[in-house]
């Protein structure tokens, strides 16, 4: 997994050779993707371990302890950090737990899309003819339905749980992979060294994935860090709808859902969910800011 | 020229073709068969079943319910709302302008102030303008929409009382009979006093909201676009002639930066759609958004299929329109293969 290896990118630095520590050494110039960089390793973190770092379970209700308000704020409960939501359950928790679902939710469908997108876009790019039609047509046609509406068409055919919001995020965001496959595979498909390799004798499916591909790798890696912060925001926009994890799931977008009629008097408990999402959307974009300058100079925005 | 539009209108066909056997099968898929909908729970006679059937077109095999579907479509007959029992296309259109004020208002914000965001922040590359901008850029750009909705309506509305909280006018101090289904216009049409700003009061945060994502992508388009054309020789000559830099910038360099700042504002049209779904339920906002989500809950499935087979005809032929307009601005992609 791409994020894996950028996140262990800054231990590793000194020993991997070559392209690795030219890659970190132009990351690193840039200040705010090495925060978003730590920011997004920070949540990582706290998505991964939040059984062992959240004080309390996410759905477990407090009675007599709802609507508490964060440290600060005068009647909270010190046992309480950031307060209780409506039905007293602890907010910390369930924004710990929120950022494994975002998170899980966001990856997997960085996942699936960069292995579809990738097997698609060389398809189109290899194979051309019907294949390349059919498949690029296809593509125009999911770019054409607003994405947040064609999500929620393919809800509303599926039925809505955590599982269907990350296969309607995924096709909703699937056709920018494969393009972006498609174009770089193409143009990598007229250079010298793809003859060169034909003529040697290599089979199709090897030239494909050996030859080609590891050349398109760059974009791909700077989509995928930009898709990750795009499904975070539409799986959060589906779960605000009511139309992504169901409760008592712990999702960002839910919980702010859920808060709407205590937004007046008891601000915190909307406030904190949406931070959360806004944090960690801009870590995420930050650092793919910061990937697509160090790694693809075609695109860098000066 | 004339090769160049045809060609790209013949190019939306097989896409229409999709989308209409995608809304087709979807009707097809969904949980619950419309004639078992209607049954009820009292049941229903098998002669009655089949006259149902047979009145909706579901004793016919499936190629010839689907020509049919689409030969409605093609007559305009978008399907009738299971709620409303009104012709969808009737609904749509009622609600469609409170989409489109918000919509338009919305980019317009978002133009007016991200093209002079992204100039002023190219031309102070590096320093704090800059730096200050592209912060706030990156932000609103990551910015979730519902939430920033909700923390505007607690600011502005709630604490500072300055704006309603929903709505598109208030129906107790004022009315008057939709002209144009434009609020701004038809309050000013009406005559009566104070309308047109309780109007703007009440479209101000909307606006805002769905605004901040394409303000976001508008500011850091000017400013990359601007910088690259800024590196340019005629550029560079303007300056030797000892013309002002305020003229350099804001009259040689941009009108060459915008060109790709316009492409962007026409990608941003499925974007704004997919937003107001999101901003007219936050602010009860009568649009075709909110009537979606609102189709959805009711299991209104007709509907949900016609508006949504219209909005992406919409967002289809807004694209194809700014693919023709940029082959006239643009001979390159006129004669590009």
């Amino acid at each position: 997994m791409p994020s894996d290896a950028r996140l262990t990118a800054p231990a590793t630095a000194p020993a991997p050779p070559g392209p690795l520590r030219a890659f970190w050494r132009a990351f690193r110039e840039n200040r705010g993707a090495v925060l978003g960089l730590a920011v997004v390793g920070f949540i990582l973190f706290v998505a991964v371990f939040a059984n062992v770092l959240a004080p309390y379970s996410p759905i477990e209700q407090f009675r007599g302890f709802s609507k508490l308000p964060p440290f600060w704020v005068e009647g909270s409960d010190p046992r309480f950090l950031l307060g209780t939501d409506a039905v007293g359950r602890d907010m910390l928790s369930r924004l710990m737990y929120g950022a494994r679902v975002s998170l899980f939710i966001g990856l997997s469908v960085m996942v699936v899309s960069m292995v579809v997108g990738v097997a698609l876009g060389l398809a189109a790019a290899f194979f051309g003819g019907v294949a390349d039609v059919i498949i690029i047509r296809v593509m125009d046609l999911i770019m054409a339905i607003p994405s947040l509406v064609l999500a929620i068409l393919i809800i509303a055919i599926i039925g809505p749980n955590l599982t269907n919001t990350i296969v309607a995020v995924t096709i909703v965001g699937l056709p920018r992979y494969v393009r972006l496959v498609r174009a770089s595979a193409l143009t990598e498909l007229t250079k010298d060294y793809v003859t060169a390799a034909r003529v040697s004798g290599v089979g199709k499916f090897r030239l494909m994935t050996k030859t080609v591909l590891p050349n398109c790798v760059a974009p791909l890696i700077v989509q995928a860090a930009l898709g990750l912060s795009d499904a975070i925001l539409e799986a959060a926009g589906l779960g605000f709808l009511g139309l992504g994890a169901q409760p008592p799931t712990p999702e960002w977008g839910s919980m702010l859902a859920d808060t709407r009629d205590l937004m007046l008097s008891h601000p915190w408990v909307m406030a904190f969910p949406g931070l959360a999402i806004l944090v960690t959307v801009l870590a995420i974009n930050l650092m793919g800011d910061g990937l697509r300058d160090a790694l693809d100079p075609r695109l860098r925005r000066s | 020229m004339i090769r160049f539009f045809l060609k790209r209108l013949a190019l939306t066909i097989p896409t229409f073709i999709a989308l209409m056997f995608i809304t087709f099968v979807m009707l097809r898929l969904v949980p619950g068969d419309p004639i078992e909908v209607r049954r009820g729970e009292r049941g229903i006679s098998p002669e009655r079943l089949a006259q149902l059937r047979h009145d909706m077109g579901l004793d016919q095999p499936v190629w010839k319910q689907f020509l049919d579907y689409a030969n409605a479509l093609l007559h305009g007959d978008f399907g009738t709302s299971i709620v409303s029992k009104s012709p969808v296309l009737h609904e749509f259109l009622t609600l469609f302008p409170a989409t489109l004020e918000l919509t338009i208002t919305a980019m317009l914000f978002a133009i007016v102030l991200g093209i002079p965001a992204g100039v002023i922040a190219a031309s102070r590359r590096g320093g704090v303008y800059d730096q200050t901008l592209m912060g706030l850029a990156l932000t609103g750009y990551s910015m979730p929409i519902f939430w920033w909705g909700l923390i505007l309506v607690l600011v502005m509305s709630n604490t500072l009382h300055l704006t309603p909280v929903s709505g598109r006018v208030d129906l107790i101090k004022f009315y008057y009979q939709p002209v144009t289904g434009f609020m701004l216009i038809d309050s000013l049409l009406s005559g009566q006093e104070g309308a047109f700003m309780d109007a703007v009061r009440h479209l101000i945060l909307p606006m805002i909201v769905l605004g901040t994502v394409p303000l976001a992508v508008i500011a850091r388009m000017t400013r990359s676009s601007m910088l690259e054309v800024l590196e340019e020789d005629y550029v560079r000559t303007a300056r030797a002639k000892g013309l002002s830099w305020t003229r350099i910038v804001g009259v040689h360099a941009l009108r060459n930066a915008l060109i790709p700042v316009v492409t962007v504002i026409g990608l941003q049209v499925g974007g704004l759609l997919a937003g107001a779904v999101l901003t007219e339920t936050i602010f009860s906002w009568p649009g075709v958004g909110k009537w979606l989500i609102e189709s959805i809950n009711r299991r209104d499935y007709p509907a949900l299929q016609g508006g949504i087979m219209l909005i992406a005809t919409i967002v289809i032929l807004v694209n194809l329109f700014i693919d023709m307009l940029y082959g006239l601005i643009n001979p390159r992609i006129r004669h590009a293969k």
